[in-house]
């Protein structure tokens, strides 16, 4: 009997979909790169010529320098507050029942479920009543909004995952829960904690609805800024916002490509395994 | 210590309250304060407009077509497009199920479009997708057209970059779900004579059904929250005028706070009716273990 | 570490949502002793150990070591180790860190931490795998390490949570052995909750069987083997024939068939009543037997188990040397002695 080597016809829509998809977003991506590089480019395939100064007249056109030192700091800032509050949150949600456990794991889960423009819009007007809008806080407390829940629901399974046994063997032992916590729990939630403040890093840098409603002139991300860019369209060069675009893209690869040292891809979308109910 | 407070503490202790439940503490302030409020404020805000009665800012949003008929446009471009993502999501996530070389390689590039966002996205489809951008070039090239087709600034912008972002994650998922799936499943089907179509449809698909409505919803929360793509590679004062839009105008262009939250109001009242008709007809199916014994 | 004399449990009572999981236990702990708390699963024994150690707070009752009232205390103050089900390894920490971590808590000094862990680790037989992580360790080696990271500390009370059940067969006659050996050795008060009666029998210098959250009988193996408090208690302890009669004067009639047992509790004359016998005292032969058909036979060994039925449909199961087939016909004898008769 010889084994069938030509694919079924299913096989062959199968991989021709995902090749569509793909040919598709490497041009989506690729234009972008190659134009960012190009002098002139109307009407051809490609280019007349190539340059890299886009980059140059990007980088002082469009204050890049203060804007991705705003990027930086939102994003540790983000990530730092939403692990120190979303952790512990996370351990109780994980290991108790208690009343009204179910309403609360709901609270948490609201955030992400609905449209960031819904919360955003109330959430940047009350900002902006306390003075707390237009600047570095409010992004940052904005952005706090979405990701202090999904540190929570990411980091549920990563403390399900420890048996509980091992806490009590350790105030067996004579632990008090200080130490539980710092002794036992700590080191063996290390890599959730990574992992969940890179997914952060990752949400937060390309948030844009969010920080679009609360940031002022001085405290733009860089996702905010290509907007501005872009919606300004023909003011500037086209070729310096798709630079700006492509520094962007770089920043944001490099992370994924650090995210992914420490959680595979499906886990950059949702927790993997289904909460049970 | 005393022995009255000891009881009252056991008993609460049973009932599993004790200190530790403090720990919620900051978290639970953190969304009540910068998500439940806001919110709360949001309504009062919206009923209290400028002029007319209580629910004057609803009545203008309702009546006036321009802005009522923002709902319909934004659930015209959302459910589509949440729609496709997922029925094309499962073909093809059902194929690669398995192990294969590369696997890895496929999801790490289907997560790139997840995490570039809309905003690039859009930069990208305007390039690629315009006039004299290369998909067009190709096609007049091929000789398909001989005009260039407008993929741009319309509906089709918009809802191809909803494919572009949308579609990676619901496949993602799709495929977190199926490999849920204990495979001595279907291959215990097959040794009571299943073929492949009936192993699907009748192990698999009503295994995976209620994963299905889940990745429906969170698909359909992405599409229908469109508001940077809308705007830069849509039609946003026609065709793709959504709602997100329309709240944003009126808070930013016209001032009209009321206005907006009503806007983002009934925006949020859309979108959970949606979920809640979704995850209602989800509670219909079977949802429990997707493992083949005990697990 | 702190001695006693007795540790008396008062009437502990644990309730999950309205149910009893384990009602009013009046037990009394003497310093040295090796107590088993025997019962098939969900009968309570293991609240009854995680209340003892503190993990679970009491609905009702109270425990006390000699004067002092031990259930107000968190686990960690009540200075007692536990050996858990499945181990419960630190599993970042090596074996030595493991072990080290109970007297790391109680502020010991360095190098008496050094010597004692050491000593530890010794007795356990696991010098050369100090250094390794729990991970690296087949199941016997950790449960070596999860008993010397309960006995370094020098608890006042060793608790086991069917700590043999996830080992194979060799390894838990072994493990058995040892954990014994242990208890004498170290002059250790032992609590050991099993499911399995052999191995209750066998270790243990009390038992405590449970049943639904209840005392059925405090006992030494011997009287807990021979003369079970109930038929629940017989069932449980491998009386396998059951069967079920109403009692005459001195004698049980079964179905058509008398046969003559001892009683065990009331049982007077017209009651329903449960005639128990285990399958190894059901004597084959004799001319006034009853007679049974062979269904089913499993080797073991030396003797083989066999499944009979009576004539008039009742099951028998009996152990015996001699070689039996699947439809066969003998004739079987209950010794009186040996069939238990209680009330239904």
């Amino acid at each position: 009997m010889r084994r069938r080597i030509v694919a079924s016809p299913g096989a062959w829509i199968v991989w021709g979909l995902v090749a569509i998809f793909f040919v598709g977003l490497a041009g989506v991506i690729g234009s972008v790169v190659v134009n960012s590089f190009g002098v002139r480019w109307f009407d051809t395939w490609l280019p007349e010529a190539y340059t890299v100064d886009w980059y140059g007249q990007a980088w002082k056109d469009f204050t890049l320098l203060p804007v991705l030192t705003v990027t930086l700091v939102v994003c540790l800032l983000v990530a730092v507050i939403s692990v120190l509050v979303g952790v512990p949150a996370a351990y109780v949600l994980a290991r108790r029942k208690f009343p009204g456990s179910r309403l609360l794991y709901l609270l948490f889960l609201l955030p992400i479920l609905m449209p960031p423009i819904t919360y955003g819009i109330p959430l940047a007007t009350v900002l902006y009543k306390y003075g707390l809008a237009g600047h570095l806080s409010g992004v940052v407390l904005a952005n706090l909004v979405p990701s202090v829940p999904f540190v929570i629901l990411t980091m549920t399974p990563f403390i399900e995952q420890i048996d509980p046994a091992v806490e009590r063997a350790a105030r067996m032992c004579g632990a008090r829960t200080r130490h539980v916590f710092t002794s036992i729990l700590a080191p063996l939630l290390v890599p959730g904690i990574l992992a969940a403040s890179i997914l952060v890093v990752v949400r937060t840098v390309g948030m844009f609805e969010l920080t679009f409603l609360t940031a002022g002139p001085d405290s733009q991300t860089l996702v905010v800024a290509l907007f501005y860019s872009m919606s300004a369209a023909g003011i500037r060069a086209q070729q310096s916002v798709d630079a700006m675009a492509v520094i962007y893209c770089v920043m944001m690869l490099t992370l994924l490509v650090v995210a992914l040292r420490f959680v595979n891809p499906t886990q950059l979308v949702a927790r993997v395994k289904e909460d049970p109910e | 210590m005393t022995a009255p407070t000891l009881a009252v503490r056991h008993r609460l202790a049973e009932r599993g309250i004790d200190p530790q439940l403090l720990l919620l503490v900051p978290a639970t302030v953190f969304v009540v304060a910068l998500f439940v409020y806001p919110f709360c404020y949001g309504i009062a805000v919206s009923l209290q407009p400028a002029q007319g009665g209580a629910l004057a800012a609803y009545r203008t949003f309702f009546s006036d077509a321009y802005q009522r008929d923002t709902i319909t446009t934004t659930l015209a471009i959302a459910l589509p497009a949440a729609l496709f993502n997922v029925l094309a999501a499962v073909p093809i996530a059902y194929r690669m199920r398995g192990r294969f070389r590369g696997k890895r390689l496929l999801t790490t590039v289907l997560v790139v479009p997840i995490t570039l966002g809309t905003v690039l996205t859009a930069e990208g489809l305007l390039n690629f997708l315009g006039p004299t951008g290369w998909f067009n070039r190709v096609l007049i090239f091929l000789k398909v057209t001989d005009q260039p087709v407008t993929l741009t600034h319309n509906y089709w912008g918009v809802f191809f970059s909803l494919i572009i972002t949308g579609f990676p994650f619901a496949f993602l998922l799709v495929l977190s779900y199926l490999s849920g799936i204990d495979p001595s499943l279907e291959r215990a089907a097959a040794t009571l004579g299943a073929g492949w179509v009936q192993r699907f449809f009748r192990i698999t698909l009503p295994l995976l059904a209620p994963g299905l409505a889940t990745t429906f919803c969170l698909t359909f929360v992405l599409a229908f929250s469109v508001f940077p793509s809308a705007i830069l590679v849509g039609d946003p004062s026609g065709s793709t005028r959504v709602i997100s839009i329309a709240a944003y105008e009126a808070a930013y262009v016209r001032y009209d706070y009321a206005g907006a939250s009503a806007a983002a109001i009934v925006m949020g009242a859309v979108e959970l009716l949606v979920i809640s008709v979704v995850l209602g007809l989800r509670s219909l199916l079977y949802t429990g273990s997707t493992a083949g014994g005990k697990g | 570490m702190t001695t006693f004399e007795t540790l008396r449990l008062d009437g502990v009572t644990r309730r999950f949502a309205g149910a009893d999981a384990l009602a009013g236990l009046d037990l009394e702990i003497r310093r040295g002793e090796f107590i088993a708390l025997l019962g098939p699963s969900g009968c309570g024994k293991s609240t009854a150990l995680n209340c003892l150690a503190g993990l679970l707070p009491l609905s009702d009752g109270s425990i006390w070591r000699d004067g002092t009232r031990l259930d107000t205390l968190p686990p960690e103050r009540r200075g007692f180790g536990m050996v858990f089900q499945n181990y419960a390894l630190f599993p970042h920490m090596s074996v030595r860190k493991n072990v080290s971590f109970g007297l790391k808590m109680r502020g010991v000094a360095r190098a008496e931490i050094r010597r004692r862990t050491d000593e530890a680790i010794r007795l356990v037989h696991l010098e050369e795998h100090a250094a390794k992580l729990p991970g690296q360790l087949s199941g016997g080696q950790q449960q070596r390490v999860a008993i010397a990271r309960a006995v370094v500390v020098e608890p006042s009370l060793v608790l086991m949570d069917e700590p043999l059940s996830n080992l194979d067969a060799k390894l838990r006659l072994e493990m058995r052995t040892e954990i014994r050996r242990l208890h004498q050795n170290l002059g250790l008060t032992t609590v050991y909750v099993t499911h399995d009666q052999e191995e209750a029998l066998s270790m243990a210098d009390r038992l405590v069987v449970l049943r639904a959250g209840r005392v059925q009988q405090i006992g030494t193996p011997e009287e807990v083997h021979n003369r079970p408090a109930n038929r629940h208690v017989a069932d449980f302890l491998g009386f396998r024939n059951l069967l079920p009669g109403i009692a005459g004067g001195g004698s049980v009639k079964i179905n058509n068939w008398q046969v003559s047992g001892t009683p065990v509790g009331a049982v007077a004359e017209g009651d329903p009543v449960v005639a128990a016998i285990r399958p190894e005292d059901v004597v084959l032969g004799g001319g006034s037997g009853i007679e049974v058909t062979v269904e089913v036979v499993e080797y073991h060994g030396r003797e083989i188990a066999a499944e009979a039925r009576t004539v008039d449909g009742l099951p028998l199961h009996l152990r015996t040397s001699e070689r039996l087939a699947p439809g066969d016909k003998v004739a079987v004898a209950f010794p009186p002695e040996r069939l238990l008769v209680f009330p239904a």
